[in-house]
């Protein structure tokens, strides 16, 4: 028996996109930031990183298990048996995580995304999403912090640490509103209030605030993307991640049957 | 001479006492229940159903907590199903008086009461006095806001000179 059987077939299209793209995102970050694990700057850092990504990974899987409950899906199949090219993460998680202000910026920016996302989603239709997104939220506030602090403490320092953030702010700036790309179905779930707002007023919300911290610290001054390169974004995936995706299936791929 | 009397069922009063008896998997001194985790327990003939609240998203611990209750609870009646849900997040507000003090004398500081309920606040004050849970000073200063599990900062006391580890207001 799966879940959301009362819902019209565009409105259920568009729930799955919407919940595998939440789910990709996190997933996808996740993994990335587990890298630093090891080798971060601090050690403070070190413990703080694999905390964030922990939580990210948490949240894929919460995420996933939404998903499987509406296609019958085991959430385990759904993240790992499918090829690269099935991904819909946006393309701001898709790069590898580079230096640590690449990292702290892509954080950042993908962070404040989120919540603003996930502030439309705590109102959604949809009880089990909307359910979900209230605890998601909770913890997410210290991800935000985390970076918030972290990039004003690159911004304010020294110009070796200011040239680090101001590259990497420059190359993820136009990436931000990716995590807002149209989805399929879309007008289907803003009609049955799964998606409470539309992806294009939260990307405006987004921009507003990433411009005004921008304005704040001296950085470059975001660009808004393009629609049609916001369109591609789910689509479009990097070498990086081709690696990536053949790490985080390996284990799996060893024996998809077995069980832990 | 008599048969013996058949065995009383458990009621719902018994269950929340046996759920009382298990440990967090990792601080041995607070109950699940005192943890705030346990939701609601249902008991009908077939079934003893208990509802657990994830302390945090991506805890590794869930599974153990789940496979714990399952255990305890074995024989109970013919069904035993315990599920998580997210019918209402769980809060570090959930965590009961009792609770509080088995976690310092767990040797970890309770989470600060009063923290920020609502969701939709953007920050957690993280400039509050916590007191060691060794020596009992409020000397204490916040070393990581994240530690080596998801729901634990990392702190040390400036008069004992002790690391202890405090719950993350969430």
């Amino acid at each position: 028996m799966t879940a959301g059987g009362g819902l019209p077939t565009p409105a259920r299209e568009g729930l799955e996109a919407l919940l595998l793209a939440l789910a990709d995102d996190e997933l996808v970050i996740g993994y990335w930031d587990s890298e630093w694990t090891g080798i971060a700057p601090m050690l403070e850092e070190d413990v703080a990183m694999t905390s964030l990504a922990t939580d990210e990974l948490g949240h894929a899987r919460a995420f996933y298990t939404l998903l499987g409950e509406l296609t019958g899906r085991d959430p385990d199949a759904i993240a790992y048996d499918r090829p690269a090219d099935a991904f819909r993460h946006a393309r701001i998680v898709d790069h590898p995580r580079t230096d640590w202000a690449f990292s702290i910026a892509r954080r950042w920016l993908y962070d404040t995304a989120d919540a603003v996302r996930l502030e439309a989603l705590a109102s959604s239709s949809y009880l089990p999403l909307a359910e979900l997104v209230a605890k998601v939220r909770r913890e997410e506030r210290y991800h935000v912090m985390h970076a918030d602090s972290w990039l004003r403490r690159l911004a304010g320092s020294d110009a070796v640490a200011r040239g680090h953030l101001e590259r990497a702010w420059t190359m993820l700036i136009d990436d931000g509103p990716g995590v807002f790309a149209p989805l399929p179905g879309e007008a289907a779930l803003v009609e049955s209030g799964i998606l409470p707002v539309a992806m294009d007023e939260l990307a405006g919300r987004w921009i507003a605030q990433a411009d005004a911290v921008a304005a704040d610290l001296g950085l470059t001054r975001p660009r808004p993307s393009t629609t049609a390169s916001r369109a591609r974004s789910r689509l479009d995936h990097s070498a990086d991640f081709e690696w990536l995706w053949t790490e985080i299936t390996s284990v799996r791929k060893l024996d998809p049957a077995a069980t832990w | 001479m008599q048969a013996a009397p058949a065995p009383t069922l458990m009621d719902s009063a018994g269950v929340w006492a046996a759920l009382g008896e298990i440990p967090d998997p990792e601080i041995p001194t607070i109950s699940i229940v005192d943890l705030g985790v346990v939701r609601a327990v249902d008991l009908s003939d077939e079934a003893v159903s208990v509802e657990l609240l994830p302390t945090f998203v991506g805890c590794p611990a869930l599974e153990v907590i789940r496979a714990a209750v399952e255990d305890r609870l074995a024989g109970v009646r013919p069904r035993v199903d315990v599920a998580f849900s997210f019918a209402e997040p769980w809060t570090t507000e959930r965590i009961t008086d009792r609770g509080r003090l088995g976690l310092i004398a767990g040797g970890f500081a309770p989470p600060t009461p009063g923290g920020p309920s609502r969701a939709s606040s953007p920050i957690v004050p993280l400039d509050v006095a916590v007191t060691c849970p060794t020596c009992g000073s409020r000397r204490t200063r916040l070393d990581n806001v994240f530690g080596p599990t998801l729901c634990r900062s990392i702190r040390y006391c400036l008069d004992c000179r002790q690391p202890f580890e405090g719950f993350k207001v969430v």
